[in-house]
């Protein structure tokens, strides 16, 4: 046997003294063969792109119909420094807008808020009122372009106001398309941006999709985020189970809201990191579209195709970016932008390579923009579907990966749910641990990390920043203060009540959100009547 | 035995970002300190409260958020005014060289960029709890005029001036 021959061999071979894991620690044969696949079964574990289980991709021609969006998460400083980004981004061929918010406007507080003090324009734009969403959109035809907001808690505010933006453009919302972030889960998990408790942010969540749901029936009304979970530590196991148990449970919370399963679950999207290990990456995509379209059907019935699709957004990792020798992370961004486009994904961001030091420079953000250009034009790799599908080694990792997040979703049911675990910290301990785990690899040299712990060079890279003026923060203070004297405050108020009427019933948010924007009620004003009703979230602390 | 190095991890602001400080207050404690970790959405004036009720030797601040010019500054002047300037301030986070400079001129002890190995961030406190030990409690010991006559004396003479002396103290409550 030729394999026998083979296998005699590799034992008079000397390995190189290294740990042959993935990032995340799965053990990697020296070789993976059919063996590897001995059950395996082409139409019933991959079948063809856009039909069950969606394993080598959710259209039937993929990138052959259509490239993904290149979407780069942009935004600082005023809203009239962000929309002249938006316009030189859109000039260098960015095909969609994701917008970045600043820290007050994540947690729904306003620019002159004593919380905000120093923070206002610093890492993402600011929004008080319609009047920002005004200038932020100006010139940019909304029945055009599709726009993913990255926001949470105050979700239901950013997208009224962007509805509104809208209508004063002629566009109606039954033809708006994008993304609001509005996955208050992983909040809790992860990125730690929330307001409210779980259970009043899950309903928040459930007025969404049921308003959109019959009004703006193009809008993905929730970004299932991995992204977050991933850059706080966890492997690319965790991001996967992790995310796909936070899906599930958006859709047991839609159904028990009396939504049917079908009318919300093909507007759910999701959005993945795109981490340094190569193939690991890879197998991630294409075991979460497989386990969703399973799960879909076979627990939650979903008849509509559609509901089977897991689509998704790619940002590749920030946590991957090193200070050191700073160029070097325009080719970590290339090889992950590569993992996602090989997997699939549906839109794409790729970080610049300077953003651990600052938010990027134009300069860096077209280098960035134009390694997905490069992908798409230069490399081949978009002329056939998932290339990568067949390998020994990536099927047999895509089903590591699968079989891992069934067990993890078994681990989340015993301790009562997504909920509960997050309650008990489940996640955020098993978050953390794997955090400080690879950082102690790291220091043992069993990862490594160019220009850090090998390859170091003593000399200070000099390289541009992006500076955000200190004046950003007095000029939309003084911009918010403005629209409060020229606004109707009896107008305002009276929506206000309304809405706080609304939260103490059960009527759907949305309609009295909405009538809010329109008479320039501030975020802060909005939030701060429903954290009124709805209490305040504490996190337990663990480390 | 010595007193344990006490440090406060710290996470002022709205930035949620709480990777970097939790890997790091995990490594100061598993190197035998006593950590105090604030949690996240912490206003300076309940972390320098804190900071003073727990006595700890060194506050760590971490901030991705880039708010770092207002935040230090205000920890730094509220330390100050509560007569507790002895406490070492350093931190981390997303923080561009240039900020970095400025900030240790305001007082920041020692700011960690990404990428730093937790050892080193270990050994700088061990280090700077000796010394910061071995110094008069500044604002609350005032050297008195004839002490600091004495001092200049002995540091012209190239002997150790009464300040660097001074034993290891640092009992408070």
């Amino acid at each position: 046997m030729k394999k026998d021959i083979w296998k005699e061999k590799t034992k008079t071979c000397n390995e190189r003294d290294a740990t042959f894991t993935t990032v995340s620690g799965i053990p990697v044969k020296v070789l993976y063969t059919p063996d590897d696949l001995s059950d395996f079964s082409y139409d019933h574990d991959l079948g063809y792109p856009g039909e069950f289980p969606f394993v080598r991709g959710v259209y039937t021609n993929m990138y052959r119909g259509r490239l993904w969006t290149m979407r780069q998460f942009s935004g600082f400083g005023t809203a009239k420094d962000t929309n002249k980004r938006y316009k030189y981004l859109l000039k260098h061929g960015q095909t969609g807008l994701s917008v970045a918010f600043d820290f007050p406007t994540l947690y729904g507080r306003d620019s002159d808020d004593p919380f905000s003090r120093g923070e206002v324009g610093k890492c993402g734009v600011a929004i008080d009122t319609l009047r920002d969403m005004e200038i932020l959109f100006s010139g940019i035809p909304l029945d055009q372009i599709s726009t993913s907001m990255t926001i949470n808690p105050p979700a239901a505010m950013l997208l009224a106001m962007y509805i509104v933006v809208g209508e004063k453009q002629g566009v109606p919302s039954n033809i708006l398309t994008g993304t609001i972030q509005n996955d208050m889960l992983k909040e809790y998990q992860a990125q730690k941006t929330w307001i409210y408790p779980p259970k009043q942010s899950m309903r928040i969540i459930t007025d969404i999709m049921a308003y959109c749901s019959e009004h703006v029936p193009k809008w993905n009304t929730i970004s299932i985020s991995g992204y977050h979970i991933r850059e706080a530590g966890s492997t690319a196991l965790q991001e996967l189970a992790f995310t796909l148990k936070n899906g599930f449970c958006y859709v047991e919370h839609g159904m028990k809201a009396g939504l049917s399963v079908d009318a919300f679950a093909p507007r759910l999207s999701f959005f993945f990191n795109s981490h340094l290990d190569f193939f690991e990456e890879v197998a991630k995509y294409r075991a979460a579209r497989r386990i969703w379209a399973r799960l879909m059907q076979d627990k939650y019935n979903a008849q509509n195709p559609r509901s089977y699709l897991l689509r998704f957004h790619t940002q590749t990792a920030g946590c991957t970016l090193t200070a050191q020798q700073p160029e070097n992370n325009i080719m970590r961004t290339a090889y992950q932008a590569l993992a996602a486009v090989l997997g699939g994904t549906q839109s794409l961001h790729t970080n610049s390579m300077d953003e651990t030091y600052a938010l990027p420079t134009e300069n860096a953000v077209k280098i960035a923009l134009r390694t997905q250009q490069l992908i798409a034009y230069e490399t081949g790799v978009v002329n056939t579907i998932d290339p990568l599908g067949g390998s020994y080694f990536v099927e047999e990792l895509t089903n590591e990966l699968e079989r891992g997040a069934y067990k993890y979703f078994e681990r989340i049911d015993k301790l009562g749910g997504v909920i509960k675990a997050i309650e008990k910290g489940f996640f955020q301990k098993e978050i953390s641990r794997s955090a400080y785990e690879y950082q102690r690899k790291l220091e043992r040299k069993e990862k490594f990390q160019v220009g850090v712990n090998i390859f170091e060079e003593d000399e200070q890279p000099k390289i541009e920043i992006l500076k955000i003026p200190r004046a950003v923060e007095t000029a939309q203070i003084r911009q918010l203060k403005k629209i409060k004297r020229e606004r109707n405050g009896r107008k305002v108020r009276e929506a206000l009540k309304e809405l706080r009427r609304a939260a103490e019933g059960g009527e759907n948010l949305m309609p009295k959100i909405i009538a809010c924007v329109r008479v320039y009620a501030t975020l802060g004003e909005m939030c701060g009547t429903l954290k009124e009703v709805f209490g305040e979230y504490h996190e337990p602390i663990i480390f | 035995m010595a007193r344990k190095i006490r440090v406060l991890v710290g996470k002022p602001g709205l930035d949620g970002h709480d990777r970097g400080a939790k890997v790091v207050a995990a490594a100061l404690r598993d190197a035998g300190m006593e950590v105090i970790y604030t949690g996240l959405h912490q206003t300076c004036e309940s972390i320098v409260e804190a900071a003073i009720q727990e006595d700890v030797d060194v506050i760590g601040l971490s901030i991705l958020s880039g708010a770092h010019m207002t935040l230090f500054p205000k920890v730094l002047n509220l330390l100050k005014k509560r007569h507790a300037s002895d406490i070492v301030v350093i931190g981390g986070g997303i923080i561009p060289q240039a900020d970095m400079k400025k900030l240790e001129k305001k007082g920041v002890k020692k700011l960690f960029g990404p990428g730093t190995p937790t050892s080193e961030i270990i050994t700088w406190i061990q280090e700077a709890t000796v010394k910061k030990r071995s110094r008069p409690k500044r604002g609350t010991v005032k050297p008195t005029k004839k002490l600091r006559q004495k001092a200049a004396v002995k540091r012209r003479s190239g002997k150790k001036s009464a300040r660097q002396k001074k034993k290891p103290k640092h009992k408070k409550k």
